[in-house]
Parts: structure tokens; C-alpha cells; sequence
């Protein structure tokens, strides 16, 4: 009993150390974007007062039972990737519930909260969420194949599903890590994370002047707070899971912090130097060297 | 005598039945633009009263509304020009926790940007009404004062205040980017003082307000409260 209270608490502590990293990150990296264009930009801490204000709002709409449902099963799908990723390689606290077959059940976790959006979207009954979803789907579907490639390519290289196994196989000089190991499943793997972070040019799920935000559209005051919540989250968990995955992982928070940042800034610097595909664009684009990418990778690993 | 008590007990207890469902039908909204088999479709229940917390927790919460000012990305008429630059590293009103967002639901400042035609006015009444309360108006430029250049023309209005309520008005035609910048922070130092209870006054006034945009709005197709 005392094991398991232990862990609860490891991981709420882990859960808000990612939020609030998730959310300062989000803050930095807008500031990062305005020198680019030549301002000073926003707070860093505009995201906390943006969810308090969005909490704060005396009044909300909501569509039906599955609006209700959609920010929740985006914020599960986000707290489930998260909490089956180590953090921080052999910490007590930052390790979460890593067990051996993590890496599918973090694959499937991914897609999760993307289609319980997608049925919350849907039910708000504005023409313009379900266009979002469906470029937004159709999109994730295609970055989904070099990633399964280049997640086949490690597997097939450490012989495990794994996060924690990879990342210690990974361990002892940054010769070990895929990144040099298994070059190319790591390039077919970041870019897809690309398309993951939908910054340009993968942005035209939620299009803003084209159609209004996309998926969201309908969702207003705690139920945007939730998604913001829960993007602050996902974000942390995604580059946790990449850093893990391809970069040699993290055996304590410091290091943690400077490598998802640098694979952050990396989607940011991208985002803000190329313009916005068409989804058919983006489709053929993940489908084309990406994918072929992963297949090498796979082949390599395979000989 | 006890028959005669009971019979007139059950008089007052149809009678009170009676007036309750007058009251609710009072409450409900007519919607008498829409079509009778569209009715179904729309809201009717009238928008309510919310009253703002106590103390230091409004206070908090007007401070973080203030801070995080969303416009509603609706240029109404040619002051919408002076919005853009407003984005522009010249003057990047980002720093104040100022951002756009493109559709009503999360936004919760409107800039009437200038005229409203009467085209106009229709469009800005659904947006305003769609936005989720606390919600704050800025009246751009003097058209939305009292018409402006445009003060005897057949089809804009004269006075924005008369049709949804405005919290800051900007004066000038046009007023510089810089001037809108003074009336956001106007604006925010309202908020932080409780001020800024345009949606209540919305809701409390509600008939009249209704009264006055269907003067002006002829052909009414749509619900009496979009919400």
C-alpha cells in the first residue's frame, strides 16, 4: 500500500513539474518566434494567465455530452503518454509507469486523444471542427508511417518495446545514441515529429484564417483552459519521448531540460522559416523520402 | 365548509400553475424571425444575470482577464486597418497579453473598427452575443461615436452604444495605432477595477437593446439571443 501511495505521489510531482515545464517552454518558445520576426513578444508567463482567464470566464456553451467528453479524452490522452515515458532515466520519481511494451501502448496514446477531439469536435456542430479534424487526421496518418518505421528500426536494433530499455542500451557516451547509431531512423523519426507539432509547414489543421482554428472551433472558456492545459502536457511528452527515443534520454532533469529544449527550438526554427503545405502537399511529402527513410532504416537493421 | 375550503385551495393552486407557466413563457424568447419549423433548432431561454465573485477573487480574476485581452479577429469596417500594424514588430501589442483569435467563442474583446453599415450591425450583433461572458467592446474611431463623416448617410449607424454596450471608445478618424494601444491599457485599467460590466448591462437592458437593433435590422432571420 505504502509502495503504491509512494508512486502516486512521485507521480503527481512528476505531472506538475511537466505541466509547468510544458507551459514556460510554450511561453519561451513564443518569445523565440517574435525576435524572429522582429518583436519583443509575449510574457513568458502569458500561457498560465491565458488558462486562468479562459477558467475564469463566467460563462461556457456546450454542445452535448461528447463536447464535455472531447477535452477530456484529449487531457487522458495526453496524461497517458506522459505517464508511460521514463523522464529521466533511473530517477525514483521522474521514472512513471515505464514498463517493457511502453513504446506501443506511448504510439497509441498519441492517436487517442487526436480521435476523442475529433468525436468532441464533431458534436459542437460547427462545419469548420470536422474539417479540422479531418485534415488533422488524415495528416497524422501519414507522419504516423516514417514514425512506425523509424520506432521499427530501434525496436529491431535494442530487440525491445521497451523506453527504458532503449534508453539504457543508449547510455555510456553520445556514440551510443540512435541518433549516431541508427542515423537514419532518426531522421525519418524527427521528421515526423514535425508533422506531430503542427508548426509549419504542417500547420493547416488549425489554419486560423482558413478555418477558424479547426477542431476547436466550439471550445470556449474551461474547455479551452483544459486543451491548453493539456497541450502544455502533450508537448512535454512528446519531446520527452523523442529525446528518449533517439537522443540517449536523460539521467537528470538539467540535462532533460537542454535537450527537449533544443529539440523544440529544432520544430521552431523549422515552423518559422517555411510556408504552410496544402494537407494532399503534406501527405505526399510523409509519404514520400520520410517513409522511404524509415524503410531503409528498417532494411539496415533487418540485414 | 371544509368541501368549499378545499375547492377554493384548489382555485389558488391552478390559478398560481397558471401564472408560473405565464412567467416561463415570459422568460422564453419569441423568436419570431425564424421559420416555425426552424424554431426547434434555436434556444429560446433568455440570457441571465451573472454576478462577479466577492472580493480578492474577482480582483485576481480581473487581473488575469486583463492581462490576456483576445481580440475577436472581425475587421467591422475601415478602422480594421489599424488592427494589423498593431501585430507588426513596430508596435507588437503581444507584449500587453494581446492576441487575435478567429472566432467569437474565444475571444473576449470586440473592436468595432469604425461605421457599421446596417449589413454590418446584424453580423456584429450575432458575434458580440456568441462571445462567452465577460466580454469588452472597443469603439474605434468617431464613427462609433456618433456616426462620424458617415453621421447622415441612410445605411450606417450613428451610435454603436445604442445597440450592444461599449466599455472604451477611441476618438479620431483614424486613430492611430498608438491610440488603440491607449485605449487597450484604458481598457485594462477598467477591468482591474471592476468596471467593465458591459455583458450584465447587456442582459439587464436586454429588451431595450433588442427594441433598438430590430428598428435598424429589418430583415431579422436569425434567433432573438444567438447563443
Amino acid at each position: 500500500m505504502n509502495e503504491i501511495m509512494t508512486k502516486a505521489w512521485y507521480t503527481l510531482i512528476s505531472l506538475f513539474v511537466i505541466t509547468n515545464y510544458g507551459l514556460l517552454l510554450g511561453g519561451t518558445m513564443a518569445r523565440v518566434r517574435a525576435k524572429v520576426q522582429g518583436r519583443i513578444g509575449q510574457p513568458v508567463w502569458q500561457p498560465y494567465i491565458d488558462i486562468l482567464k479562459n477558467n475564469f470566464k463566467r460563462t461556457g456553451i456546450y454542445h452535448g455530452v461528447m463536447f464535455y467528453l472531447g477535452p477530456v479524452f484529449r487531457l487522458a490522452g495526453g496524461l497517458g503518454t506522459y505517464l508511460f515515458i521514463p523522464a529521466v532515466y533511473g530517477s525514483l520519481v521522474f521514472s512513471n509507469f515505464s514498463f517493457s511494451g511502453d513504446l506501443l501502448l506511448v504510439m497509441y496514446f498519441i492517436f487517442f486523444g487526436q480521435l476523442g477531439m475529433a468525436l468532441g469536435a464533431g458534436q459542437s456542430g460547427h462545419p469548420y471542427s470536422p474539417l479540422g479534424v479531418s485534415r488533422g487526421l488524415a495528416q497524422m496518418t501519414a507522419f504516423e508511417v516514417p514514425f512506425a518505421l523509424s520506432v521499427i528500426a530501434i525496436a529491431a536494433q535494442y530487440q525491445t518495446l521497451s523506453i527504458t530499455e532503449i534508453v539504457a542500451a543508449q547510455q555510456g557516451g553520445i556514440l551510443n545514441w540512435v541518433a549516431f547509431t541508427n542515423p537514419l531512423a532518426m531522421v525519418a523519426g524527427m521528421i515526423s515529429f514535425l508533422g506531430m507539432s503542427m508548426g509549419n509547414p504542417f500547420s493547416v489543421v488549425i489554419a486560423p484564417q482558413e478555418i477558424p482554428i479547426g477542431p476547436p472551433t466550439e471550445m470556449q472558456s474551461s474547455f479551452l483552459g483544459m486543451l491548453q492545459t493539456n497541450r502544455a502536457i502533450f508537448n512535454g511528452a512528446k519531446l520527452v519521448l523523442f529525446m528518449n527515443l533517439y537522443f540517449g534520454g536523460a539521467t537528470n532533469i538539467w540535462i532533460m531540460v537542454i535537450k527537449t529544449f533544443l529539440i523544440y527550438l529544432y520544430t521552431v526554427i523549422v515552423d518559422a522559416s517555411f510556408p504552410r503545405f496544402r494537407t494532399d502537399q503534406s501527405i505526399r511529402f510523409f509519404l514520400g523520402t520520410p517513409a522511404l527513410i524509415g524503410i531503409a532504416a528498417v532494411v539496415l537493421q533487418m540485414l | 365548509m371544509k368541501e368549499s375550503n378545499m375547492d377554493g385551495l384548489q382555485t389558488t393552486a391552478t390559478e398560481t400553475e397558471q401564472q408560473l407557466e405565464d412567467m416561463a413563457k415570459e422568460m422564453r424568447l419569441a423568436n419570431d424571425g425564424l421559420l416555425e419549423q426552424d424554431k426547434g433548432y434555436f434556444c429560446d431561454v433568455r440570457p441571465h444575470r451573472v454576478e462577479p465573485y466577492k472580493g480578492i477573487m474577482e480582483s485576481f480574476a480581473n487581473w488575469a482577464r486583463s492581462q490576456s485581452l483576445w481580440i475577436l479577429g472581425f475587421g467591422t469596417g475601415c478602422g480594421a486597418i489599424e488592427l494589423r500594424p498593431l501585430m507588426t514588430s513596430r508596435f507588437d501589442m503581444y507584449r500587453y497579453g494581446i492576441q487575435a483569435r478567429p472566432t467569437p467563442r474565444q475571444s473576449c474583446v470586440f473592436i468595432i473598427g469604425g461605421y457599421a453599415s446596417v449589413k454590418t450591425l446584424k453580423r456584429i450583433v450575432r458575434s458580440y452575443e456568441q462571445m462567452q461572458g465577460p466580454k469588452f467592446v472597443l469603439g474605434l474611431g468617431s464613427c462609433t461615436v456618433n456616426g462620424g463623416m458617415y453621421w447622415d448617410s441612410y445605411n450606417t449607424i450613428n451610435r454603436i452604444d445604442q445597440y450592444i454596450p461599449v466599455d472604451v471608445y477611441i476618438a479620431g478618424c483614424m486613430p492611430r495605432p498608438e491610440a488603440l494601444l491607449g485605449g487597450f491599457i484604458k481598457l485594462k485599467q477598467m477591468i482591474r477595477e471592476g468596471k467593465c460590466e458591459g455583458m450584465n448591462k447587456y442582459i439587464d437592458d436586454f429588451d431595450w437593446y433588442k427594441a433598438n437593433q430590430k428598428q435598424i435590422i429589418h430583415d431579422w432571420n436569425m434567433p432573438d439571443y444567438n447563443w
